[in-house]
């Protein structure tokens, strides 16, 4: 891989570059610090710096770049006529990038020499074959306009990976000759050296809001192609969940909603008054030996990964529930047909859910200033009355943001539902049936071999983009909500 | 004074003795009992759900790390392995895993015969009890070493999965009536060989160092290699996540301008923290792999998607550890001279590694445990059967980690797989307690207060 070697050589020049700078600032002042405008570090970092930041950009950029340069060139050379009716531009390019790659593994295991990779002919050889053979398997036989498609994105991306090392080569190596050429004892070193840390600051912090940018796009055009393929009325106002994978599938945001929605619900049932009675007596009843061993044990819960919950759902509770209730179980009735449901999952989340519910509370009845409770508790009030009637209704804005927080986690929550919610799409009332949820079905569209160019793939992402909407308007409410409690007593 | 207040004194409504308490007292006193009961019982059913896990685990899990083998001799017939006798690799090599089969069964037809254990079972189905990768065992040993043709040798091979599942338990001669891959004559010839001291349980180390195995063989399946995938995603984190959050929280806690564009940084940072970790699947896929082209199920991927989680994490608690280095360090720094960059870089970060130490250990032990984004990106439904042999096979070739394998192993139909998962489970939990025990040290012996 010479994108290893071109970052691996960077490094040494960097390294090379400091020391050279280093000295050369030394010997213009004689070897006398003192006459030097900064430390003899800034000197090298400078000339370090230089030589190795522009070239990492240009080569990260032109890596993200040159793929789409040369899908775009190459793309222009299959004729409308050479993609079938059944399948779309994407997936032909798909199976030219595949046979692209298969030429490279042939010739890099000798299998083919360069120059016979080149004047290969469809017509003449049996390429699948031949590519067989080096073990790179391909779906179909290679087309003529396939093979001159692959051949040219061949030559493109090698063309556009020599020019990238050379560009990278030339910018580094001027910048090492420039700044060395610049350092002299006079020369502001540190001034422009600080100047540089703090742009690569600047980056780093401007990552999180690529991050962002990054999901929202990704998602959104997916979601526009979705559209394209498939009705937005359907999505948003159907009834029915149905993929298809022969086409004509129904796709309904609805039932899934239902089965996130009922699921969150179990779950809140089981940790908002589990968690809230937690963090009231641990708030204002239990003493500091307590709550110093009550605390840190009930938020290890919160620490278990999801998969662990999930094994819990799918292995323990699902069939302990199924023991009860399903057929043949110790209640005699017939409620239950397997181990997913939406209790199974439900109350799994639930338990998860507690410490998030409980030390958010916590926080929020600490915060409630205790001239209220003196007050409460000098009127005659005993502890829970003015816990109930004091407390609670002053800490209410609190806790309502804590249980919003609590219910975006359950509806982006995926390993539970994953392992214990069931895979039926449908509106039912009975939390013993099995139900699905956005999340799941995200993950079973995805998984496996996918095409994007059917709807029923692309549609993840216009759930994966409802999600993201979701939780993220859960999310920024709680936190409204929150700080504007927290102002209220500070 | 006294007089007055004595004589003005508000009359108790409810006349009495302060000992004897009213109705309303009694009901008020009880109601307060009740609340307090209802907190206790709250937390301990907290704490219950945690005891019922914890023991969950370790009771279904331990089982995964002891095995079933069974000690045979094995003679290797020259004319079996190597008819030209002249010892050529290549030749030896011809040999597929099943003219291996007839010398297992013949040795355990001798150590039958040996042992005096009478079965009406046939040869073959007395071999059956063994593992379907013993013959591969037997072939990798005898390619390894060919000098040994000829030789008898002692071999442990694992046993069959339901026969080790009816050493532990699992399996019960009631519970194979429709189960056609044993039969109750090869549970008799079991105990036999049980009772004889051939066929032990013992401690499996394979389940820890070693690499999945198919469908058919649960009992060969181990954690090993999804670990090495595990710990190179934890090496891409950490090489990205630590330098980016650490340099974004400098910028923001440090230098940012306080204006618009800052404050969306920093309401963006909040909310990415709380996006569900499965859009960062979506993203990883859209992105690395559908667009950058990068391998399927590679661990740099994986790493890369984890960085973008674990980023808020690291950004939150590095920023609040900055934040709790105290003004006076930096004015003392630039009192005497320092640019503000230095006094950042030479004084105030070495202050606050040790917080941001911990929070890193607790981003990277999140970003260990997290499944849902894996799923996406390709890092299951694959059988991680060889460890990487170079650096760069281990970020780019294909490999599985532990959370993803213990969900691989959940899905699988063989109830075996369970019990590994339970103990794949174990051994993740353990990673995760180390790291949050080593963050929870760190941060009692180094955190300064100010």
């Amino acid at each position: 891989m010479p994108t290893y070697w071109l970052v691996l050589s960077l490094l040494v020049l960097a390294a090379v570059g400091y020391v050279l700078g280093r000295n050369r600032a030394l010997q213009t002042a004689g070897g006398d610090t003192r006459a030097l405008h900064s430390l003899p570090n800034y000197y090298g970092l400078n000339v370090a710096l230089t030589s190795l930041v522009p070239a990492l950009g240009v080569l990260i950029v032109w890596m993200l770049v040159q793929p789409v340069f040369v899908d775009s060139r190459v793309s222009t050379l299959i004729p409308d006529s050479a993609v079938p009716e059944d399948a779309t531009l994407d997936l032909v390019m798909s199976d030219v990038r595949r046979v692209a790659d298969g030429l490279d593994e042939a010739v890099e295991q000798g299998a083919l020499t360069p120059s016979e990779a080149r004047q290969l002919d469809a017509e003449a050889t049996d390429i699948r074959a031949r590519l067989g053979e080096v073990g790179v398997a391909l779906g179909s036989d290679v087309r003529p306009e396939v093979l001159r498609a692959a051949q040219r994105y061949r030559q493109l991306t090698s063309v556009g990976k020599t020019a990238m090392s050379i560009v990278v080569a030339v910018l580094a190596l001027g910048g090492l000759a420039w700044s060395y050429s610049q350092t002299h004892k006079d020369f502001r070193a540190r001034n422009v050296v600080e100047k540089g840390v703090l742009a690569l600051l600047v980056v780093a912090a401007s990552l999180a809001i690529l991050t962002t940018i990054g999901i929202v796009f990704s998602m959104f055009f997916e979601t526009i192609n979705f559209f394209g393929l498939h009705s937005w009325k359907d999505f948003f106002f159907g009834s029915t969940w149905a993929p298809n994978f022969r086409g004509d599938s129904e796709l309904s945001i609805l039932p899934l909603l239902w089965g996130t929605l009922y699921i969150s619900f179990v779950a809140l049932l089981v940790s908002v008054p589990i968690g809230l009675f937690a963090a009231i007596y641990l708030s204002e009843y239990a003493n500091g030996a307590t709550r110093s061993f009550a605390k840190p044990l009930l938020e290890i819960l919160a620490g278990i990964p999801t998969i662990v919950y999930g094994l819990f759902a799918l292995l323990t509770v699902g069939p302990m529930l199924a023991d009860v209730f399903a057929k043949g179980g110790l209640l005699g009735v017939e409620w239950m047909t397997g181990a997913t449901s939406v209790v199974t999952a439900g109350v799994v989340m639930g338990i998860m859910l507690i410490p998030f519910v409980s030390s958010l509370s916590d926080d929020i009845i600490n915060a409630v200033p205790q001239s209220m409770r003196d007050g409460s508790l000098g009127l005659g009030a005993t502890q829970s009355e003015t816990v109930r009637q004091v407390v609670l209704p002053a800490a209410l804005p609190g806790i309502v943001g804590a249980i919003l927080l609590a219910a975006s986690r359950a509806i982006g929550e995926t390993m539970i539902v994953v392992m214990g919610a069931g895979a039926i799409a449908k509106f039912s009332l009975n939390p013993l049936e099995s139900m699905t949820t956005i999340t799941t079905r995200i993950v079973s569209q995805l998984t496996g071999d996918t095409d994007f160019a059917s709807p029923e793939t692309l549609v993840a992402f216009a759930l994966g983009l409802t999600l993201f909407v979701l939780t993220l308007g859960l999310n920024v409410l709680a936190l409204y909500i929150v700080r504007k409690y927290r102002e209220q007593y500070e | 004074m006294t007089d007055i207040s004595h004589q003005s004194a508000p009359q108790s409504r409810h006349a009495g003795s302060l000992l004897q308490k009213d109705s309303r007292t009694v009901r008020r006193n009880r109601a307060e009992a009740r609340f307090k009961i209802y907190g206790i019982f709250a937390i301990a059913v907290g704490m219950l759900m945690l005891a019922v896990l914890v023991y969950n685990i370790v009771t279904r899990g331990v089982g995964a790390y002891s095995q079933t083998f069974i000690t045979l001799d094995v003679e290797l017939l020259e004319s079996k392995l190597d008819k030209n006798g002249n010892r050529n690799l290549e030749e030896i090599k011809k040999v597929t895993t099943f003219g291996y089969a007839p010398l297992i069964k013949n040795a355990f037809e001798k150590k039958v015969e040996e042992l005096g254990i009478k079965t009406p079972l046939k040869p073959k189905d007395q071999a059956a009890i063994l593992s379907k990768s013993a013959e591969a065992q037997l072939r990798d040993f005898v390619i390894a070493n060919p000098d040994k043709i000829g030789e008898t040798i002692e071999f442990r091979f694992l046993a069959n999965s339901r026969v080790d599942g009816y050493m532990k338990g699992r399996v019960t001669r009631e519970s194979i009536a429709n189960d056609k891959s044993i039969s109750v004559e090869q549970l008799d010839l079991v105990d036999q060989l049980h009772k004889a001291g051939v066929l032990n349980k013992t401690f499996n180390i394979d389940f820890i160092t070693g690499a999945d195995a198919s469908d058919q063989r649960p009992e060969a399946a181990g954690m090993g290699v999804s670990m090495i995938g595990s710990l190179f995603m934890m090496l891409v984190v950490l090489a990205l996540a630590l330098p980016i959050g650490v340099a974004a929280s400098i910028y923001l806690e440090e230098f940012a301008p306080r204006n618009w564009l800052t404050d969306i940084i920093e309401v963006n940072i909040s909310n990415l923290a709380a996006v569900p970790s499965i859009v960062f699947g979506i993203l990883g896929l859209a992105v690395f792999i559908n667009y950058m082209h990068l391998p399927m199920s590679a661990p740099l991927v994986g790493g890369l998607v984890l960085t973008l989680m674990t980023l808020p994490t690291i950004i939150i608690s590095t920023r609040a550890s900055l934040k709790s280095v105290p003004p006076s360090i930096r004015d003392a720094a630039l009192g005497v001279g320092a640019s503000k960059m230095q006094a950042v870089f030479h004084h105030v970060l070495p202050l606050a590694a040790p917080g941001i130490l911990t929070g890193t250990i607790i981003g990277l032990a999140q970003a260990l445990g997290e499944t849902a984004p894996l799923l996406l990106i390709g890092m299951v439904g694959f059988i991680a059967s060889n460890a990487p042999d170079s650096i760069a096979s281990g970020l780019l070739s294909p490999n599985s980690a532990m959370p993803a394998q213990i969900y691989e192993w959940a899905k699988r139909a063989d109830p075996a797989f369970y019990e590994r998962a339970w103990g794949g489970i174990i051994i993740l939990l353990v990673f995760l307690v180390t790291m949050n025990t080593v963050a929870v040290i760190l941060r009692r012996r180094f955190e300064r207060r100010w």
